[in-house]
């Protein structure tokens, strides 16, 4: 059904008018060119377009329009604040946690969820909460330890 | 450029006169011969350009897939330059502003192009300081550079900056004696600053094909035959078209469905009811190999010494087996992608490509214009591994373009990835050998169905030996294969190696000798036995015989002049028939590295990729029709599957950097085939070795 949507992403509230069951992912990327936000297999089995709904990783490439109405939505680019890479970000950066960066959103975004709901992750919880994210170039065991390190500093509390 | 309206009449009208050309002449691939280093061009300023500020940019028709090319290339350039590796920007595969390149694949960046490109900065660099000579009335003995700014030894005021000598314009000297650093006045080769695209790949401003926005832009789905060779019979678009804003396009078999957004494309795309008629062809998964061996072309011998004949008498033991391997997928995480804007006759296409002057080359023909009015550019590149040596996504974005006036993106889904990929052939490797009575290998005979002859003649020592090839990822017989193959990370050496590595850790078995000093003794070259020994010191080999029950392998190999051994512990479960790899070591000499960090990542990510193959990805078909469609059955190595992963870099900067994104990959299907037979006695033949060829292998005992 084509209605007026209304979300917020990264901090600013949009007003789509749209099919609401259209995929967020293509919102996303053809309506409001936030392409930081990768399709990779559109069936939920590779993680690349991987977002925050609400405090939740979800595959915005199987999330309708609609179930992001009202919410709050944070993708990649509103992830740095006031020109601060979040430490995800930062860590990846330093470990050279990527090759083609393809999966990279969508691995930092998810790994940003993670860390909502468990500050304190364990290597294996770590392992875990990313299995649905796919890293053809094989930077898997950076990317692990990245988000470790990550984990590390925020709670350090250096920066938030 | 102003959008133009254009009917769906009109489109017809304008593609009636298009001349179709058939997908598989489409589907150029990598030349199975590389020449020799010809083509680039012999004026410096074609590969970098000084500011005013002193920045320093380069150009080169590399492009970034992942492997680092940006960050190699800028280190080179700075090194030879004398300026700091921060002021460094590289532009890459754009065909309008960097020199000519034959395409990025055979991990020749570094080693192939990396002397052309610093030889350049070399001339550069010694033309700037005859320059700083005569403006100091200094002579050039007596200067030297600092981080882009010369100086006189004895009396550092006297300077001037690269900027200020250049001011902006071409450097018309040219200087024939300049000569390139020694490996011990490096600074900046051999270490691993911050990677050239790590800060855009971690914020998601990183632009790759499918990322460019143009005014007007349309995306293009394209109408797919179910099996390749089928032809359009029936078509009805009526549903399609009730999609607002749906536009379509019609050329004999060649139906796209435009829409300014992806998904809406798409769902028109899913309302077209079409019939293809193709013919069945009685192939498959299972009897490919008997096919292949029955269709393959003549062989040609790529080795021979001594007299097989000979030899044969000679053994005591012999040992005779085939290997096989399926197709393999490439499944870069981007599709291939492109847009491309057709503008007052000239086409600029944004391309995922790795060989955009090729793709130049084929847009020209395509659109039958002048390749002087073709510019592809290539931003980043979400992975290629040799899948996107061709580019048929950017031939159709251009021709549709063309066709509507508009700016067209064309994004594959995975399925359509699945289907037009140029997969790794599936391939058959015959070996015979044996041992004599003090368990030295005296004949070799080698037969490789398919896979290509890269690496096929073996390097054990051996006195009576034959390789024959037959076939390869390059030209083929028509039919031969059901669908396109081509090159795929380390073409037929992945394949050879599988083959290579099983049978001789095989005969280790048959003679009761250590594998790793069975390999030894058949070992002359120094490098090959270093980087062995390297990876045994490192993973703490213990002699044994095989089997031992303790599940773990060794291989060894060569290629691209780059040396590695690799040894891997795993794990089975019977019940289950998984392999489970708990621990890789992998030992490489690669001559000079140029950054420490950047090897180990292909290291690290060529191991990860190669369990792949070794464990789970085949691709499964039926005649010309592909049955995989995404990742649910299409299974590609994932967190759970890291083994504990050990790189040993050999310091070797003597000699000439070699590949390093290949190499790594090559061993992982042998070691854990070795592996495997060591935990339990049974070996493995085909690859993947997947859960249920585990079971019905241990069953057979
Ligand atoms: S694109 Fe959404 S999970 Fe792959
Ligand atoms: S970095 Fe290429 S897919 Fe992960």
């Amino acid at each position: 059904m084509v209605r007026t949507i209304r979300l917020t992403i990264n901090g600013r509230t949009h007003e789509i008018e749209t099919d609401d069951q259209r995929a967020l992912l293509w919102v996303l990327r053809e309506d409001l060119n936030l392409t930081g936000t990768k399709f990779g297999c559109g069936m939920g089995l590779c993680g690349a377009c991987t977002v925050i709904v609400d405090r939740q990783a979800v595959r915005s490439c199987t999330t309708p329009v609609s179930a992001a109405a009202g919410k709050h939505v944070l993708t990649i680019e509103g992830l740095a604040t006031d020109g601060q890479l979040h430490p995800l970000q930062q860590a990846f950066l330093e470990r050279h946690a990527f090759q083609c960066g393809f999966c990279t959103p969508g691995m930092i975004m998810n790994a940003y969820g993670l860390l909502l709901q468990s500050p304190n992750p364990t290597r294996q919880e770590i392992l875990d909460a990313m299995e649905g994210n796919l890293c053809r170039c094989g930077s898997y065991h950076r990317i692990v330890d990245a988000i470790e390190e990550a984990a590390a500093r925020l709670r350090g509390g250096k920066q938030q | 450029m102003k959008p133009t309206e254009i009917t769906r009449r009109e489109l017809l009208t304008a593609a009636g006169l298009y001349v179709m050309i058939p997908v598989e002449i489409l589907l150029a691939q990598e030349p199975e011969r590389l020449p020799a280093r010809a083509g680039y061009p012999t004026d410096f300023n074609a590969y970098l350009r000084i500011g005013p500020d002193g920045r320093v940019t380069g150009y080169a028709g590399k492009v970034e897939l992942g492997q680092g090319a940006m960050t190699a290339l800028a280190q080179l350039l700075a090194e030879e330059l004398d300026v700091p590796y921060e002021r460094v920007t590289m532009v890459l595969g754009d065909t309008e502003l960097c020199p000519w390149d034959m395409g990025t694949f055979g991990s020749l960046t570094v080693r192939q192009f990396g002397p052309v490109f610093r030889a350049a900065a070399a001339e550069a660099r010694a033309a700037l300081l005859e320059m700083a000579s005569e403006k100091l009335g200094v002579p050039v003995q007596d200067l030297e550079v600092r981080d882009g700014i010369v100086r006189e030894r004895r009396n550092p005021e006297r300077a001037v900056s690269y900027g200020e000598l250049v001011a902006g314009r071409r450097i018309e000297r040219r200087v024939s004696h300049a000569t390139v650093k020694a490996p011990g006045a490096f600074q900046i080769l051999g270490t691993a600053p911050s990677r050239k695209d790590g800060l855009e790949k971690v914020t998601g401003r990183a632009i790759y094909a499918g990322d460019v926005r143009l005014p007007g832009l349309l995306r293009a789905r394209i109408l797919r035959p179910p099996a390749h060779g089928a032809v359009l019979r029936e078509l009805d678009t009526s549903e399609a078209e009730k999609i607002p804003g749906v536009q379509i396009v019609r050329d004999g078999n060649f139906v796209a469905v435009l829409h300014p957004q992806w998904d809406l494309a798409d769902q028109a795309l899913k309302r077209i009811r079409a019939k293809f008629e193709f013919q069945e062809v009685p192939l498959d998964d299972s009897n490919i190999f008997e096919h292949l061996v029955k269709n393959a072309p003549p062989p040609h011998t790529v080795h021979q010494q001594g007299d097989l004949a000979v030899g044969e008498k000679l053994a005591q033991i012999r040992l005779e087996a085939t290997y096989l391997n399926s197709y393999v997928a490439h499944a870069p995480l981007e599709t291939h992608s492109a847009t491309a804007v057709v503008q007052g006759g000239k086409v600029t296409v944004w391309a995922g490509t790795q060989t955009p002057f090729r793709l130049k080359t084929q847009i020209a023909e395509t659109l039958k214009i002048p390749e002087q009015n073709v510019r592809v550019i290539t931003p980043y590149v979400g992975g290629g591994f040799g899948g996107k040596s061709a580019s048929q996504q950017a031939l159709e974005a251009a021709r549709l373009a063309q066709l509507t006036g508009r700016p067209v993106q064309v994004v594959w889904d995975r399925a359509e990835e699945f289907f037009y990929d140029t997969f790794r052939p599936a391939a058959v490797v015959k070996i015979r050998a044996g041992l004599d009575a003090e368990q030295r290998l005296v004949f070799w005979d080698f037969y490789v169905y398919c896979a290509g002859d890269r690496e096929a003649q073996q390097f054990y020592d051996i006195p009576h030996q034959r390789t024959l090839a037959s076939g390869g990822w390059g030209s083929n017989p028509p039919g031969l294969h059901p669908f396109v193959v081509g090159p795929w990370r380390a073409p037929s050496v992945n394949t050879n190696t599988f083959a290579r590595e099983s049978h001789i850790d095989a005969l280790a078995a048959q003679a009761g000798i250590d594998p790793v000093e069975f390999r030894m003794r058949h070992l002359r070259d120094p490098r090959m036995r270093r980087v062995l020994e390297a990876a045994a010191s490192k993973f703490g080999w213990k002699p044994m015989k095989l089997p031992s029950g303790r599940g773990v392998g060794v291989s060894c190999a060569m290629y691209l002049g780059t040396y590695t051994a690799m040894m891997a512990e795993i794990e089975i479960d019977r019940n289950s028939g998984e392999i489970r790899v708990q621990r890789v070591v992998l030992a490489q000499d690669q001559g000079l590295v140029v950054n420490p960090d950047g090897s180990r990542q292909q290291m690290e990510g060529g191991i990860m990729m190669g369990l792949g193959y070794a464990l789970t990805e085949e691709v499964r078909f039926r005649g010309r029709m592909v049955l995989d469609r995404n990742f649910d059955t299409y299974r590609i190595p994932r967190f759970s599957w890291m083994p504990r992963i050990e790189t040993v870099l050999i310091e070797n900067p003597e000699a000439p950097a070699s590949g390093c994104g290949e190499p790594p990959i090559v061993n992982v299907g042998a070691v854990v085939a070795n592996a495997f037979y060591d935990a339990t006695g049974v070996r493995l033949y085909q690859l993947p070795m997947t859960p249920e060829r585990v079971k019905q292998a241990l069953a057979k005992t």
